[in-house]
Protein backbone atom coordinates (compact mmCIF):
# COMPACT_ATOMS: atom_id res chain seq x y z
CA UNK A 1 0.00 0.00 0.00
CA UNK A 2 1.19 3.48 -0.92
CA UNK A 3 2.10 5.51 2.17
CA UNK A 4 1.05 9.12 2.12
CA UNK A 5 2.69 12.02 3.84
CA UNK A 6 0.19 14.00 5.90
CA UNK A 7 0.53 17.52 7.19
CA UNK A 8 -2.25 17.04 9.76
CA UNK A 9 -0.79 15.65 12.97
CA UNK A 10 -1.97 14.87 16.47
CA UNK A 11 -0.62 16.46 19.64
CA UNK A 12 -0.98 13.31 21.70
CA UNK A 13 -0.92 14.87 25.15
CA UNK A 14 -3.75 17.28 24.23
CA UNK A 15 -6.03 14.61 22.77
CA UNK A 16 -8.59 13.35 25.28
CA UNK A 17 -10.12 10.78 22.94
CA UNK A 18 -13.46 12.54 22.50
CA UNK A 19 -15.53 12.00 19.36
CA UNK A 20 -15.54 15.49 17.85
CA UNK A 21 -13.04 14.87 15.07
CA UNK A 22 -14.15 11.25 14.68
CA UNK A 23 -17.68 12.28 13.77
CA UNK A 24 -16.71 15.16 11.50
CA UNK A 25 -14.07 13.55 9.33
CA UNK A 26 -15.58 13.51 5.81
CA UNK A 27 -13.70 10.38 4.72
CA UNK A 28 -14.08 8.44 8.00
CA UNK A 29 -10.29 8.50 8.33
CA UNK A 30 -10.16 8.83 12.13
CA UNK A 31 -10.38 6.13 14.79
CA UNK A 32 -9.97 6.50 18.53
CA UNK A 33 -7.59 3.80 19.78
CA UNK A 34 -6.47 3.57 23.40
CA UNK A 35 -8.04 6.92 24.14
CA UNK A 36 -6.26 8.84 21.37
CA UNK A 37 -7.23 9.83 17.85
CA UNK A 38 -5.47 8.02 15.02
CA UNK A 39 -5.52 9.03 11.38
CA UNK A 40 -5.87 6.27 8.79
CA UNK A 41 -3.21 7.45 6.40
CA UNK A 42 -4.63 6.08 3.17
CA UNK A 43 -7.99 7.81 3.73
CA UNK A 44 -6.94 11.24 5.01
CA UNK A 45 -7.20 14.02 2.43
CA UNK A 46 -5.67 16.73 4.70
CA UNK A 47 -8.82 18.88 4.48
CA UNK A 48 -8.24 20.16 8.01
CA UNK A 49 -11.79 19.60 9.30
CA UNK A 50 -10.41 17.85 12.38
CA UNK A 51 -8.17 20.82 13.15
CA UNK A 52 -11.20 23.08 12.82
CA UNK A 53 -13.47 21.09 15.14
CA UNK A 54 -11.06 19.94 17.87
CA UNK A 55 -11.98 21.87 21.03
CA UNK A 56 -8.69 20.84 22.67
CA UNK A 57 -6.41 22.02 19.85
CA UNK A 58 -4.94 18.55 19.67
CA UNK A 59 -4.79 18.57 15.88
CA UNK A 60 -2.43 20.83 14.04
CA UNK A 61 -0.77 21.17 10.67
CA UNK A 62 2.92 21.00 9.92
CA UNK A 63 4.07 24.40 8.84
CA UNK A 64 7.64 25.58 8.40
CA UNK A 65 8.99 28.12 10.90
CA UNK A 66 9.99 31.44 9.32
CA UNK A 67 13.66 30.79 10.14
CA UNK A 68 13.67 27.95 7.64
CA UNK A 69 13.94 30.48 4.81
CA UNK A 70 17.47 31.31 5.98
CA UNK A 71 18.75 28.03 4.55
CA UNK A 72 18.58 29.60 1.10
CA UNK A 73 20.52 32.44 -0.51
CA UNK A 74 17.43 33.85 -2.20
CA UNK A 75 14.28 33.71 -0.11
CA UNK A 76 11.08 33.85 -2.13
CA UNK A 77 7.57 34.31 -0.74
CA UNK A 78 4.63 33.19 -2.83
CA UNK A 79 1.60 34.42 -0.88
CA UNK A 80 -1.84 32.86 -1.44
CA UNK A 81 -4.44 35.44 -2.45
CA UNK A 82 -6.37 34.50 0.72
CA UNK A 83 -3.65 36.38 2.65
CA UNK A 84 -5.00 39.69 1.32
CA UNK A 85 -8.36 39.15 3.02
CA UNK A 86 -6.82 38.94 6.50
CA UNK A 87 -6.23 42.64 7.17
CA UNK A 88 -8.54 45.37 8.34
CA UNK A 89 -8.77 48.48 6.14
CA UNK A 90 -6.26 47.22 3.63
CA UNK A 91 -6.54 49.11 0.37
CA UNK A 92 -3.25 48.25 -1.28
CA UNK A 93 -1.73 44.80 -1.80
CA UNK A 94 1.73 46.38 -1.86
CA UNK A 95 1.57 47.01 1.88
CA UNK A 96 1.31 43.26 2.50
CA UNK A 97 3.97 42.43 -0.07
CA UNK A 98 6.43 45.04 1.22
CA UNK A 99 5.71 43.72 4.73
CA UNK A 100 6.81 40.26 3.56
CA UNK A 101 10.09 41.75 2.33
CA UNK A 102 10.72 43.41 5.65
CA UNK A 103 10.31 40.16 7.62
CA UNK A 104 13.08 38.50 5.65
CA UNK A 105 12.05 37.64 2.12
CA UNK A 106 14.06 38.88 -0.89
CA UNK A 107 11.56 38.32 -3.62
CA UNK A 108 7.79 38.10 -3.99
CA UNK A 109 5.72 36.38 -6.63
CA UNK A 110 2.00 36.53 -5.88
CA UNK A 111 0.14 33.27 -6.42
CA UNK A 112 -2.70 35.39 -7.81
CA UNK A 113 -0.42 36.19 -10.78
CA UNK A 114 -0.07 32.49 -11.52
CA UNK A 115 -3.82 32.06 -11.01
CA UNK A 116 -4.39 34.43 -13.91
CA UNK A 117 -2.08 32.30 -16.06
CA UNK A 118 -3.91 29.13 -15.01
CA UNK A 119 -7.26 30.73 -15.85
CA UNK A 120 -5.99 31.68 -19.28
CA UNK A 121 -4.43 28.24 -19.81
CA UNK A 122 -7.76 26.61 -18.91
CA UNK A 123 -9.60 28.76 -21.43
CA UNK A 124 -6.98 27.88 -24.03
CA UNK A 125 -7.26 24.13 -23.38
CA UNK A 126 -11.05 24.39 -23.62
CA UNK A 127 -10.66 26.19 -26.94
CA UNK A 128 -8.39 23.39 -28.16
CA UNK A 129 -10.97 20.80 -26.97
CA UNK A 130 -8.32 19.14 -24.82
CA UNK A 131 -10.35 18.81 -21.62
CA UNK A 132 -13.05 16.29 -20.70
CA UNK A 133 -16.31 17.98 -19.73
CA UNK A 134 -17.46 18.71 -17.17
CA UNK A 135 -14.02 20.00 -16.26
CA UNK A 136 -13.24 19.73 -12.56
CA UNK A 137 -10.81 22.27 -11.14
CA UNK A 138 -7.53 20.86 -9.82
CA UNK A 139 -6.70 23.84 -7.60
CA UNK A 140 -7.80 22.38 -4.23
CA UNK A 141 -5.47 19.48 -3.37
CA UNK A 142 -7.89 18.07 -0.77
CA UNK A 143 -10.52 17.74 -3.49
CA UNK A 144 -8.05 16.16 -5.93
CA UNK A 145 -7.00 13.62 -3.29
CA UNK A 146 -10.66 12.92 -2.51
CA UNK A 147 -11.41 12.19 -6.17
CA UNK A 148 -8.33 9.98 -6.36
CA UNK A 149 -9.48 7.73 -3.51
CA UNK A 150 -13.26 7.84 -3.91
CA UNK A 151 -14.43 8.86 -7.38
CA UNK A 152 -12.79 6.60 -9.98
CA UNK A 153 -14.95 7.68 -12.89
CA UNK A 154 -14.14 11.36 -12.34
CA UNK A 155 -10.34 11.12 -12.39
CA UNK A 156 -10.24 11.91 -16.11
CA UNK A 157 -12.35 15.02 -15.62
CA UNK A 158 -9.89 16.68 -13.28
CA UNK A 159 -8.10 19.45 -15.12
CA UNK A 160 -4.49 18.29 -15.71
CA UNK A 161 -3.10 21.76 -15.02
CA UNK A 162 -0.83 22.64 -12.10
CA UNK A 163 -2.40 24.67 -9.32
CA UNK A 164 -1.44 28.37 -9.18
CA UNK A 165 0.92 27.72 -6.21
CA UNK A 166 3.07 25.39 -8.29
CA UNK A 167 3.00 27.62 -11.36
CA UNK A 168 3.97 30.62 -9.20
CA UNK A 169 6.99 28.73 -7.84
CA UNK A 170 8.14 27.74 -11.33
CA UNK A 171 7.70 31.26 -12.73
CA UNK A 172 9.46 32.85 -9.76
CA UNK A 173 12.43 30.52 -10.12
CA UNK A 174 12.69 31.23 -13.81
CA UNK A 175 12.50 35.02 -13.31
CA UNK A 176 15.16 34.98 -10.60
CA UNK A 177 17.53 32.76 -12.55
CA UNK A 178 17.13 34.94 -15.65
CA UNK A 179 17.78 38.11 -13.65
CA UNK A 180 20.62 36.97 -11.41
CA UNK A 181 22.01 33.77 -12.87
CA UNK A 182 21.93 32.23 -9.42
CA UNK A 183 21.82 28.44 -9.03
CA UNK A 184 18.31 26.96 -8.79
CA UNK A 185 19.15 25.10 -5.58
CA UNK A 186 20.03 28.37 -3.83
CA UNK A 187 16.48 29.62 -4.30
CA UNK A 188 14.06 28.81 -1.50
CA UNK A 189 10.41 29.25 -2.45
CA UNK A 190 7.91 29.41 0.42
CA UNK A 191 4.15 29.35 0.05
CA UNK A 192 2.24 31.46 2.56
CA UNK A 193 -0.54 28.96 3.06
CA UNK A 194 -4.16 29.12 4.21
CA UNK A 195 -4.50 25.34 4.55
CA UNK A 196 -2.77 22.06 5.43
CA UNK A 197 -3.72 20.39 2.13
CA UNK A 198 -1.25 22.68 0.37
CA UNK A 199 1.47 21.67 2.83
CA UNK A 200 0.83 18.05 1.90
CA UNK A 201 0.78 18.94 -1.78
CA UNK A 202 4.30 20.35 -1.47
CA UNK A 203 5.66 17.25 0.27
CA UNK A 204 3.89 14.66 -1.82
CA UNK A 205 2.32 16.19 -4.93
CA UNK A 206 -0.67 14.61 -6.67
CA UNK A 207 0.63 15.65 -10.06
CA UNK A 208 4.38 15.20 -10.16
CA UNK A 209 7.29 13.59 -8.38
CA UNK A 210 8.60 16.80 -6.87
CA UNK A 211 7.17 20.22 -6.08
CA UNK A 212 8.93 23.46 -7.07
CA UNK A 213 7.98 24.84 -3.64
CA UNK A 214 10.42 24.26 -0.76
CA UNK A 215 8.11 24.82 2.16
CA UNK A 216 4.86 26.28 3.41
CA UNK A 217 4.39 28.78 6.20
CA UNK A 218 0.92 29.11 7.71
CA UNK A 219 -0.76 32.49 7.38
CA UNK A 220 -1.70 32.20 11.05
CA UNK A 221 1.93 31.62 11.97
CA UNK A 222 3.48 34.71 10.38
CA UNK A 223 0.44 36.92 10.92
CA UNK A 224 1.64 38.67 14.13
CA UNK A 225 5.11 39.36 12.73
CA UNK A 226 3.73 40.46 9.38
CA UNK A 227 1.12 42.88 10.75
CA UNK A 228 3.75 44.42 13.05
CA UNK A 229 6.09 44.88 10.09
CA UNK A 230 3.29 46.34 7.95
CA UNK A 231 2.55 48.93 10.64
CA UNK A 232 6.17 50.10 10.66
CA UNK A 233 6.63 50.49 6.90
CA UNK A 234 8.12 53.84 5.83
CA UNK A 235 8.05 53.17 2.11
CA UNK A 236 5.65 50.92 0.25
CA UNK A 237 7.21 49.36 -2.82
CA UNK A 238 5.18 48.82 -5.99
CA UNK A 239 5.42 45.02 -6.04
CA UNK A 240 1.95 43.79 -6.88
CA UNK A 241 1.21 42.60 -10.35
CA UNK A 242 -2.21 41.00 -9.99
CA UNK A 243 -5.60 41.74 -11.49
CA UNK A 244 -9.02 41.09 -10.06
CA UNK A 245 -9.20 37.65 -11.67
CA UNK A 246 -6.16 36.39 -9.78
CA UNK A 247 -7.12 37.87 -6.42
CA UNK A 248 -10.65 36.51 -6.86
CA UNK A 249 -9.30 32.95 -6.66
CA UNK A 250 -9.17 33.42 -2.89
CA UNK A 251 -12.91 32.95 -2.64
CA UNK A 252 -15.32 30.32 -3.86
CA UNK A 253 -16.47 31.05 -7.41
CA UNK A 254 -13.43 33.15 -8.27
CA UNK A 255 -11.84 30.55 -10.48
CA UNK A 256 -15.16 29.65 -12.15
CA UNK A 257 -15.96 33.28 -12.97
CA UNK A 258 -12.54 33.58 -14.63
CA UNK A 259 -13.66 30.99 -17.21
CA UNK A 260 -15.70 33.87 -18.66
CA UNK A 261 -18.55 31.50 -19.44
CA UNK A 262 -21.86 30.95 -17.70
CA UNK A 263 -22.10 27.16 -17.54
CA UNK A 264 -20.25 26.75 -14.29
CA UNK A 265 -20.86 25.54 -10.78
CA UNK A 266 -18.86 26.45 -7.68
CA UNK A 267 -19.30 24.45 -4.48
CA UNK A 268 -17.48 24.98 -1.19
CA UNK A 269 -17.36 23.16 2.13
CA UNK A 270 -16.26 19.53 2.03
CA UNK A 271 -19.73 18.04 2.58
CA UNK A 272 -21.16 20.08 -0.29
CA UNK A 273 -18.21 19.09 -2.44
CA UNK A 274 -18.86 15.40 -1.79
CA UNK A 275 -22.54 15.82 -2.70
CA UNK A 276 -21.62 17.48 -5.99
CA UNK A 277 -19.06 14.76 -6.79
CA UNK A 278 -21.64 12.04 -6.10
CA UNK A 279 -24.08 13.70 -8.48
CA UNK A 280 -21.41 14.26 -11.13
CA UNK A 281 -20.46 10.60 -10.89
CA UNK A 282 -24.07 9.54 -11.47
CA UNK A 283 -24.32 11.99 -14.39
CA UNK A 284 -27.16 13.88 -12.70
CA UNK A 285 -25.52 17.23 -13.21
CA UNK A 286 -25.86 18.19 -16.84
CA UNK A 287 -25.30 21.39 -18.81
CA UNK A 288 -22.34 22.37 -16.63
CA UNK A 289 -18.97 22.79 -18.28
CA UNK A 290 -16.76 23.83 -15.40
CA UNK A 291 -16.89 22.71 -11.79
CA UNK A 292 -14.96 24.58 -9.11
CA UNK A 293 -14.71 22.74 -5.82
CA UNK A 294 -13.18 24.03 -2.61
CA UNK A 295 -12.91 21.86 0.49
CA UNK A 296 -13.26 24.89 2.78
CA UNK A 297 -16.41 26.96 3.24
CA UNK A 298 -16.04 30.22 1.39
CA UNK A 299 -13.06 28.92 -0.61
CA UNK A 300 -9.39 29.36 0.34
CA UNK A 301 -10.24 32.25 2.69
CA UNK A 302 -11.96 29.56 4.80
CA UNK A 303 -8.73 27.61 5.19
CA UNK A 304 -8.02 26.39 8.70
CA UNK A 305 -4.64 28.18 8.81
CA UNK A 306 -6.11 31.64 8.21
CA UNK A 307 -6.91 34.05 11.04
CA UNK A 308 -9.99 35.95 9.86
CA UNK A 309 -13.59 34.78 9.62
CA UNK A 310 -13.92 33.56 6.00
CA UNK A 311 -16.93 35.71 5.24
CA UNK A 312 -15.26 38.84 6.52
CA UNK A 313 -12.20 37.95 4.45
CA UNK A 314 -14.45 37.39 1.44
CA UNK A 315 -16.03 40.82 1.82
CA UNK A 316 -12.59 42.43 2.05
CA UNK A 317 -11.41 40.63 -1.07
CA UNK A 318 -14.45 41.98 -2.93
CA UNK A 319 -13.65 45.51 -1.82
CA UNK A 320 -9.97 45.16 -2.69
CA UNK A 321 -10.79 43.96 -6.19
CA UNK A 322 -13.00 46.91 -6.94
CA UNK A 323 -10.60 49.14 -8.79
CA UNK A 324 -8.23 46.52 -10.07
CA UNK A 325 -7.60 45.81 -13.73
CA UNK A 326 -9.18 42.53 -14.88
CA UNK A 327 -5.93 40.65 -15.40
CA UNK A 328 -2.28 41.70 -15.50
CA UNK A 329 -0.72 38.37 -16.42
CA UNK A 330 -1.02 36.87 -19.84
CA UNK A 331 -0.11 33.44 -20.97
CA UNK A 332 2.78 32.82 -23.31
CA UNK A 333 1.53 29.73 -25.17
CA UNK A 334 5.05 28.29 -25.05
CA UNK A 335 4.62 28.02 -21.25
CA UNK A 336 1.52 25.85 -21.50
CA UNK A 337 3.63 22.68 -21.45
CA UNK A 338 5.37 23.45 -18.16
CA UNK A 339 2.00 24.16 -16.57
CA UNK A 340 0.62 20.69 -17.30
CA UNK A 341 0.67 17.77 -14.86
CA UNK A 342 3.51 15.27 -15.26
CA UNK A 343 1.47 12.37 -13.94
CA UNK A 344 -2.06 11.40 -14.81
CA UNK A 345 -4.51 11.18 -11.91
CA UNK A 346 -5.23 7.51 -11.31
CA UNK A 347 -7.78 5.98 -8.98
CA UNK A 348 -6.44 4.37 -5.82
CA UNK A 349 -9.02 1.72 -4.88
CA UNK A 350 -7.04 0.56 -1.85
CA UNK A 351 -8.36 3.30 0.46
CA UNK A 352 -11.89 1.99 0.63
CA UNK A 353 -11.97 -1.48 -0.95
CA UNK A 354 -12.13 -4.33 1.57
CA UNK A 355 -9.71 -6.43 -0.42
CA UNK A 356 -7.93 -6.41 -3.76
CA UNK A 357 -9.49 -9.80 -4.45
CA UNK A 358 -13.18 -9.64 -5.34
CA UNK A 359 -13.96 -13.09 -3.89
CA UNK A 360 -12.35 -12.24 -0.58
CA UNK A 361 -14.03 -8.80 -0.59
CA UNK A 362 -17.43 -10.43 -1.09
CA UNK A 363 -16.78 -12.84 1.75
CA UNK A 364 -15.82 -9.90 3.98
CA UNK A 365 -18.84 -7.85 2.97
CA UNK A 366 -21.21 -10.71 3.73
CA UNK A 367 -19.67 -10.91 7.17
CA UNK A 368 -19.71 -7.11 7.54
CA UNK A 369 -23.45 -6.92 6.79
CA UNK A 370 -24.16 -9.55 9.46
CA UNK A 371 -22.06 -7.74 12.06
CA UNK A 372 -23.57 -4.36 11.13
CA UNK A 373 -27.08 -5.80 11.60
CA UNK A 374 -26.13 -7.02 15.07
CA UNK A 375 -24.85 -3.60 16.24
CA UNK A 376 -27.24 -1.11 17.88
CA UNK A 377 -27.08 1.44 15.03
CA UNK A 378 -26.63 4.41 17.37
CA UNK A 379 -23.44 5.62 15.67
CA UNK A 380 -22.36 6.90 19.08
CA UNK A 381 -18.64 6.66 18.37
CA UNK A 382 -17.81 5.22 21.79
CA UNK A 383 -16.12 2.20 20.20
CA UNK A 384 -13.69 4.52 18.45
CA UNK A 385 -15.23 4.20 14.99
CA UNK A 386 -17.44 6.96 13.57
CA UNK A 387 -20.44 4.72 12.83
CA UNK A 388 -21.65 1.21 13.67
CA UNK A 389 -21.05 0.25 10.06
CA UNK A 390 -17.48 1.57 10.24
CA UNK A 391 -16.93 -0.59 13.34
CA UNK A 392 -18.30 -3.61 11.46
CA UNK A 393 -15.82 -2.84 8.70
CA UNK A 394 -12.96 -2.51 11.17
CA UNK A 395 -13.92 -5.88 12.66
CA UNK A 396 -13.85 -7.71 9.33
CA UNK A 397 -10.53 -6.04 8.54
CA UNK A 398 -9.22 -7.41 11.84
CA UNK A 399 -8.70 -3.98 13.41
CA UNK A 400 -11.41 -4.09 16.09
CA UNK A 401 -13.54 -6.51 18.11
CA UNK A 402 -17.27 -6.75 18.61
CA UNK A 403 -16.85 -6.03 22.32
CA UNK A 404 -15.40 -2.61 21.43
CA UNK A 405 -19.10 -1.71 21.16
CA UNK A 406 -19.99 -0.67 24.71
CA UNK A 407 -23.63 -1.58 24.17
CA UNK A 408 -22.73 -5.12 23.12
CA UNK A 409 -20.31 -5.39 26.01
CA UNK A 410 -22.98 -4.20 28.44
CA UNK A 411 -25.36 -6.86 27.14
CA UNK A 412 -22.69 -9.54 27.59
CA UNK A 413 -21.97 -8.44 31.13
CA UNK A 414 -25.70 -8.31 31.84
CA UNK A 415 -26.02 -11.90 30.60
CA UNK A 416 -23.20 -13.06 32.84
CA UNK A 417 -24.72 -11.22 35.79
CA UNK A 418 -28.15 -12.72 35.12
CA UNK A 419 -26.64 -16.19 34.96
CA UNK A 420 -24.73 -15.74 38.19
CA UNK A 421 -27.71 -14.35 40.07
CA UNK A 422 -30.39 -16.63 38.58
CA UNK A 423 -29.86 -19.23 41.30
CA UNK A 424 -30.17 -16.73 44.14
CA UNK B 1 -19.53 -16.92 -1.39
CA UNK B 2 -21.25 -16.88 -4.80
CA UNK B 3 -23.21 -13.66 -4.45
CA UNK B 4 -24.19 -10.87 -2.11
CA UNK B 5 -27.86 -10.09 -1.85
CA UNK B 6 -29.14 -6.62 -0.96
CA UNK B 7 -32.76 -5.62 -0.52
CA UNK B 8 -34.23 -2.12 -0.29
CA UNK B 9 -37.73 -0.74 0.09
CA UNK B 10 -38.25 2.30 -2.07
CA UNK B 11 -40.78 4.63 -0.50
CA UNK B 12 -43.29 6.14 -2.89
CA UNK B 13 -44.32 8.77 -0.41
CA UNK B 14 -41.31 11.00 -0.31
CA UNK B 15 -40.00 11.96 -3.71
CA UNK B 16 -36.95 13.65 -2.22
CA UNK B 17 -35.68 10.27 -1.01
CA UNK B 18 -35.67 8.70 -4.47
CA UNK B 19 -32.12 7.70 -5.39
CA UNK B 20 -31.09 6.69 -1.88
CA UNK B 21 -31.01 2.96 -2.64
CA UNK B 22 -28.84 3.37 -5.73
CA UNK B 23 -26.48 5.53 -3.69
CA UNK B 24 -26.13 2.78 -1.08
CA UNK B 25 -25.50 0.13 -3.74
CA UNK B 26 -22.77 2.32 -5.24
CA UNK B 27 -21.08 2.52 -1.81
CA UNK B 28 -21.20 -1.27 -1.38
CA UNK B 29 -19.73 -1.85 -4.83
CA UNK B 30 -16.88 0.56 -4.14
CA UNK B 31 -16.15 -1.24 -0.87
CA UNK B 32 -15.89 -4.45 -2.88
CA UNK B 33 -13.31 -2.82 -5.15
CA UNK B 34 -15.71 -3.58 -8.02
CA UNK B 35 -14.94 -2.71 -11.63
CA UNK B 36 -15.44 1.07 -11.80
CA UNK B 37 -17.20 1.16 -15.17
CA UNK B 38 -19.71 -1.42 -13.91
CA UNK B 39 -20.27 0.64 -10.74
CA UNK B 40 -21.08 3.69 -12.80
CA UNK B 41 -23.52 1.80 -15.05
CA UNK B 42 -25.27 0.13 -12.10
CA UNK B 43 -25.59 3.46 -10.29
CA UNK B 44 -27.07 5.31 -13.27
CA UNK B 45 -29.43 2.54 -14.43
CA UNK B 46 -30.67 1.81 -10.94
CA UNK B 47 -31.17 5.49 -10.18
CA UNK B 48 -33.31 5.98 -13.30
CA UNK B 49 -35.36 2.88 -12.46
CA UNK B 50 -35.77 3.99 -8.85
CA UNK B 51 -37.04 7.40 -9.97
CA UNK B 52 -39.49 5.70 -12.36
CA UNK B 53 -40.78 3.55 -9.56
CA UNK B 54 -41.41 6.59 -7.36
CA UNK B 55 -42.99 8.74 -10.07
CA UNK B 56 -45.25 6.11 -11.62
CA UNK B 57 -45.81 3.33 -9.11
CA UNK B 58 -45.71 4.73 -5.57
CA UNK B 59 -42.46 2.94 -4.82
CA UNK B 60 -41.67 -0.75 -4.48
CA UNK B 61 -38.71 -3.05 -3.79
CA UNK B 62 -35.25 -3.45 -5.20
CA UNK B 63 -33.35 -6.71 -4.95
CA UNK B 64 -29.72 -6.74 -5.95
CA UNK B 65 -27.45 -9.72 -6.42
CA UNK B 66 -23.78 -8.94 -6.75
CA UNK B 67 -21.63 -11.62 -8.41
CA UNK B 68 -17.92 -11.29 -9.10
CA UNK B 69 -18.62 -10.81 -12.82
CA UNK B 70 -22.09 -9.23 -12.91
CA UNK B 71 -24.76 -7.38 -10.96
CA UNK B 72 -28.42 -8.39 -11.26
CA UNK B 73 -31.09 -5.92 -10.22
CA UNK B 74 -34.79 -6.63 -9.88
CA UNK B 75 -37.15 -3.70 -9.32
CA UNK B 76 -40.70 -4.71 -8.49
CA UNK B 77 -43.69 -2.47 -7.94
CA UNK B 78 -47.44 -2.79 -7.57
CA UNK B 79 -48.13 0.21 -9.77
CA UNK B 80 -50.51 0.63 -12.70
CA UNK B 81 -48.33 -1.28 -15.19
CA UNK B 82 -47.07 0.00 -18.53
CA UNK B 83 -49.80 -0.01 -21.24
CA UNK B 84 -47.41 0.12 -24.20
CA UNK B 85 -43.86 -0.98 -23.48
CA UNK B 86 -42.58 -0.19 -26.99
CA UNK B 87 -43.83 3.35 -26.67
CA UNK B 88 -42.33 3.74 -23.18
CA UNK B 89 -38.98 2.69 -24.61
CA UNK B 90 -39.00 5.54 -27.13
CA UNK B 91 -36.67 8.40 -26.29
CA UNK B 92 -38.67 11.45 -25.27
CA UNK B 93 -41.93 9.64 -24.49
CA UNK B 94 -43.09 10.38 -20.97
CA UNK B 95 -46.25 10.29 -18.91
CA UNK B 96 -44.67 12.00 -15.90
CA UNK B 97 -46.75 14.71 -14.23
CA UNK B 98 -45.72 18.37 -14.36
CA UNK B 99 -44.58 18.59 -10.75
CA UNK B 100 -41.70 16.16 -11.33
CA UNK B 101 -40.90 17.63 -14.74
CA UNK B 102 -40.23 20.88 -12.94
CA UNK B 103 -37.47 19.08 -11.02
CA UNK B 104 -35.81 18.08 -14.27
CA UNK B 105 -37.27 14.58 -14.46
CA UNK B 106 -39.78 13.19 -16.93
CA UNK B 107 -37.74 13.90 -20.06
CA UNK B 108 -38.71 10.50 -21.42
CA UNK B 109 -35.15 9.19 -21.15
CA UNK B 110 -35.61 6.84 -18.17
CA UNK B 111 -36.10 3.49 -19.90
CA UNK B 112 -33.92 4.32 -22.93
CA UNK B 113 -31.09 5.30 -20.55
CA UNK B 114 -31.53 2.15 -18.49
CA UNK B 115 -31.25 0.09 -21.67
CA UNK B 116 -28.16 2.01 -22.73
CA UNK B 117 -26.28 1.41 -19.47
CA UNK B 118 -27.22 -2.24 -18.88
CA UNK B 119 -26.26 -5.43 -20.73
CA UNK B 120 -29.66 -7.06 -20.31
CA UNK B 121 -33.04 -5.58 -19.59
CA UNK B 122 -36.39 -7.34 -19.34
CA UNK B 123 -39.78 -5.84 -18.47
CA UNK B 124 -42.67 -7.90 -17.10
CA UNK B 125 -45.67 -5.70 -16.75
CA UNK B 126 -49.38 -6.28 -16.23
CA UNK B 127 -51.98 -3.51 -16.19
CA UNK B 128 -53.38 -2.96 -12.73
CA UNK B 129 -50.98 -5.47 -11.17
CA UNK B 130 -47.51 -4.00 -11.42
CA UNK B 131 -44.17 -4.07 -13.16
CA UNK B 132 -41.00 -6.09 -12.73
CA UNK B 133 -37.84 -4.75 -14.28
CA UNK B 134 -34.90 -7.17 -14.56
CA UNK B 135 -31.50 -5.59 -15.21
CA UNK B 136 -28.05 -7.10 -15.63
CA UNK B 137 -24.77 -5.21 -15.71
CA UNK B 138 -21.74 -7.34 -16.61
CA UNK B 139 -18.13 -6.54 -15.83
CA UNK B 140 -16.36 -5.86 -19.10
CA UNK B 141 -12.68 -6.35 -18.44
CA UNK B 142 -11.01 -3.87 -20.75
Amino acid sequence: MEQYYHSVVLEKELCCGCTNCLKRCPTEAIRIRNGKAHILSQRCIDCGECIRVCPHHAKRAHSAPLQEINQYKVKVAIPAPALFGQFNNLDDLDIVLTGLLSIGFDYIYEVSRAAELVSEATRELIRQHKLNKPIISSACPAVVRLIKIRFPELCDNVMPLLAPMEVAAKMARREIIEKTGIDDKDIGVFFITPCPAKVTEIHSPNHADKSAVNGAIAISQIYPQLTAAMDKLQVVEPLSHSGLIGVGWATSGGEAVAMLGDKYLAADGIENVIRVLEELEDEHIRDVEFVELNACSGGCVGGVLTVENPYVAQARIHTLRKFMPVSLNHLDLADLDIMMWDNKLTYDASSFALSGDIFEAMEMMDNLEKIADSLPGLDCGSCGAPTCRALAEDIVRGNARETDCIHKLKKKIQNVYDELTSGL
Amino acid sequence: MSSIHLHYDVSGEDFTRAGEASGLVKKRLKALGYNTDAIRRVAIAMYEAEINMVIHADGGFVDIDIYPDKVEILLSDRGPGIPDVDKAMQAGFSTAPDNVRNLGFGAGMGLPNIKKYTDDMKIDTELGVGTKLYLTVRVNEA
